[in-house]
């Protein structure tokens, strides 16, 4: 009996140990929230900004003093609040796109960017923005088009990174990195031929990543399909955990595998897509915030999949800060600040999974 | 009958692994499948346990064609210990053997206080209660082994099918671990390296050789010395044990005995 009920008690503080880390979590993306906001070249306090989003909820219009000035609203409702929202949206993306296909390949080296799955998007992408080949798929052309690059090269990748069934860790790295050059060397080619003098630019927003121009409109379909993709990943959250195990192993534990993976597949690529059609190529993210997330709560994807999310955003909505605060009045593109930050991380753990290797 | 596996071949490309496997195991029975390296036992058990598709062939399990099942009913029935055992991630014993507990899970469904139970009991088995918190990629081979074997206990299933579940390990995990199972009074079919050990807990042997079964029958009647000469090709000398009362096989030096 007392077994029992110690495990009860196990089981209870397990469950509120998660909820107290998520509650946190969230705290700390509001508070970032309110503060990245205020932060750039033309810096509002916070206590201004939280003043100017009261007076925006409906009934406390002129509640509050109207004691800020019109440009730092204008600045507030038309540049930062997008941008930030944005930000966290395509940071939580990311890192959610870094679980997923970390699951899928069995290996914690995934990530969109390194495998070429977002620069495959870039590439269909531009593609489709320069000549209007997939116009007729009307407003949400640019997601739409990502996608089918993102699933075009991820499937690729997964394939040719098989050998006899499994995935070979060097050959997923080196296809990654092959196609994501193949990939870039496609968007500059078409950027290039450009009709007209907009696409370079534009090529250097794919290939850099930026969440400048954030506009309020890019917004909704990427959160949703956050939502969505979340909540089908957290319904099978067993089935990724299986999957760690290895295909033969989950098989017998009742997944159907090949089915899971398809769906893992999808998920992956639709979020890349609609991702990268509103932020271009920012890397690392989807390696970085799983790897330190597992170092807090294990690899139990129910902890890690929310987790991940909520650190991808604070994580991407601070570097962007830097990105609009270092060189200002200057922006620098946020995927080169991620890449500076991750790139000797994932050197690191490359390190440290042929170290692991040799040692057995 | 548990289990039924009549005409199954498989072939991966065109090099045929195994070729027309018939196979029985009754109730309450341990089976050891044994043969030389690369002779198709675990083509077989894979086949069984549906990493790989047979080319034809059919399985029954319980009177029903196991390959009509969903994966998930199959795994209510059948608990598997195959090879691979590594896992790349972090996670701790009882996430490990909780995984066990997946089969019984609905989609929403979350861990209740009886799958607790069920995994401190199964970790409790093995003498592993106090390792529960413990990271299993730390663990040595015999430990991670020892996980797998109370995760299966968690599946809770009565037919238990066992890839060499001792292979590399040291002499006392290896008794350790045939121990555990023979203890939990199911059907076992299981793939066996070392001859002694199919000798000492196998109710029924079959040998397999060029992916055919050649032989089937008690120990005491597979395990003869012409039989294993002409299979694995060395000499032996074969005794009922004194102690045993089972088949003891010393194996023979080149330039020794006959």
């Amino acid at each position: 009996m007392k077994i029992i009920n110690a495990q009860k008690e196990d089981l209870k503080q397990e469950t509120s140990n998660i909820g107290g880390i998520i509650s946190i979590l969230i705290v700390v993306s509001l508070i970032s929230i309110l503060i990245c906001i205020g932060l750039g070249p033309v810096t509002v306090t916070p206590g201004n900004v939280v003043k100017i989003l009261i007076n925006l909820i409906p009934g406390f219009d002129g509640v509050i003093p109207h004691t800020w000035e019109q440009l730092d609203q204008n600045i507030v409702l038309g540049l930062r609040l997008p941008r930030v929202c944005l930000g966290f949206v395509v940071g939580a993306s990311l890192a959610v796109i870094g679980v997923t296909m970390q699951a899928l390949v069995r290996n914690h080296l995934a990530d969109p960017f390194i495998l070429g799955v977002s620069s495959g998007a870039a590439a269909v992408a531009t593609l489709g923005m320069l000549f209007g080949v997939f116009a007729f798929l009307g407003k949400y052309y640019l997601s739409i088009s990502a996608f089918i690059g993102s699933a075009i090269t991820i499937i690729f990748v997964y394939v040719i990174s098989q050998v006899r069934g499994r995935i070979n860790i060097t050959q997923l790295l080196l296809s990654g990195v092959a196609i994501s050059m193949i990939m870039d060397g496609v968007t500059r080619i078409i950027t290039l031929s450009a009709p007209n003098a907009l696409g370079l630019h534009n090529a250097t927003f794919w290939m850099s990543g930026s969440l400048a121009g954030a506009k309020w409109g890019y917004l909704t379909l990427p959160l949703v399909v956050l939502l969505i993709c979340m909540a089908v990943l957290m319904v099978n959250y067993r089935g990724l955990n299986l999957l760690l195990l290895g295909d033969e192993s989950a098989g017998a534990l009742g997944i159907n595998v090949a089915k899971l993976q398809k769906l893992l597949i999808l998920v992956a690529s639709l979020m890349t897509g609609v991702t990268v059609a509103v932020s271009g190529t920012i890397g690392f993210v989807g390696l970085m915030v799983p790897h330190f997330t597992r170092l807090i709560v294990g690899g139990d994807h129910r902890k890690v999949l929310p987790i991940s999310a909520l650190l991808g955003g604070i994580l991407v909505i601070w570097v962007d800060v830097a990105a609009r605060m270092l060189i200002a009045p200057e922006e620098m593109p946020v995927g080169i600040l991620t890449a500076i930050i991750g790139g000797p991380l994932f050197i690191w753990l490359l390190k440290r999974n042929t170290k692991e290797k040799a040692g057995r | 009958m548990r289990l039924q596996i009549e005409n199954l071949s498989f072939s991966y490309g065109s090099i045929d692994a195994v070729e027309d496997i018939c196979l029985k195991v009754k109730k309450g029975e341990f089976i050891g499948l044994i043969g030389p390296n690369g002779s198709g036992k675990s083509t077989v058990l894979k086949n069984l346990y549906r990493a790989l598709k047979p080319d034809k062939g059919s399985v029954m399990l319980d009177n029903e064609n196991l390959f009509a099942m969903s994966h998930k009913e199959a795994a209510l029935k059948l608990g598997v210990v195959g090879q691979e055992n590594e896992v790349p991630f972090e996670f701790k014993v009882e996430e490990i053997v909780a995984m066990g507990r997946s089969p019984h899970k609905k989609l929403f469904d979350i861990d209740t206080a009886e799958d607790k139970r069920i995994v401190h009991h199964a970790l409790e088995h093995l003498g592993m209660e106090n390792m529960a918190k413990r990271s299993y990629q730390n663990l040595s081979g015999g430990e991670k082994q020892r996980v797998i074997i109370a995760r299966v206990i968690a599946q809770e299933t009565d037919f238990l099918i066992l890839d060499e579940p001792t292979n590399h390990l040291d002499i006392s995990y290896q008794l350790q671990i045939f121990d555990f199972v023979k203890r939990l009074g199911v059907t076992v079919l299981s793939a066996i390296h070392d001859l002694n050990m199919a000798a000492l807990y196998c109710d029924r042997i079959y040998v397999l050789k060029n992916g055919k079964i050649v032989l089937s029958g008690t120990p005491e009647e597979v395990l003869t010395p012409e039989n294993i000469y002409s299979v694995y090709g060395v000499r032996c000398d074969v005794t009922i044990h004194p102690i045993t009362g089972k088949v003891a096989i010393t194996f023979l030096p080149a330039g020794m005995g006959i």
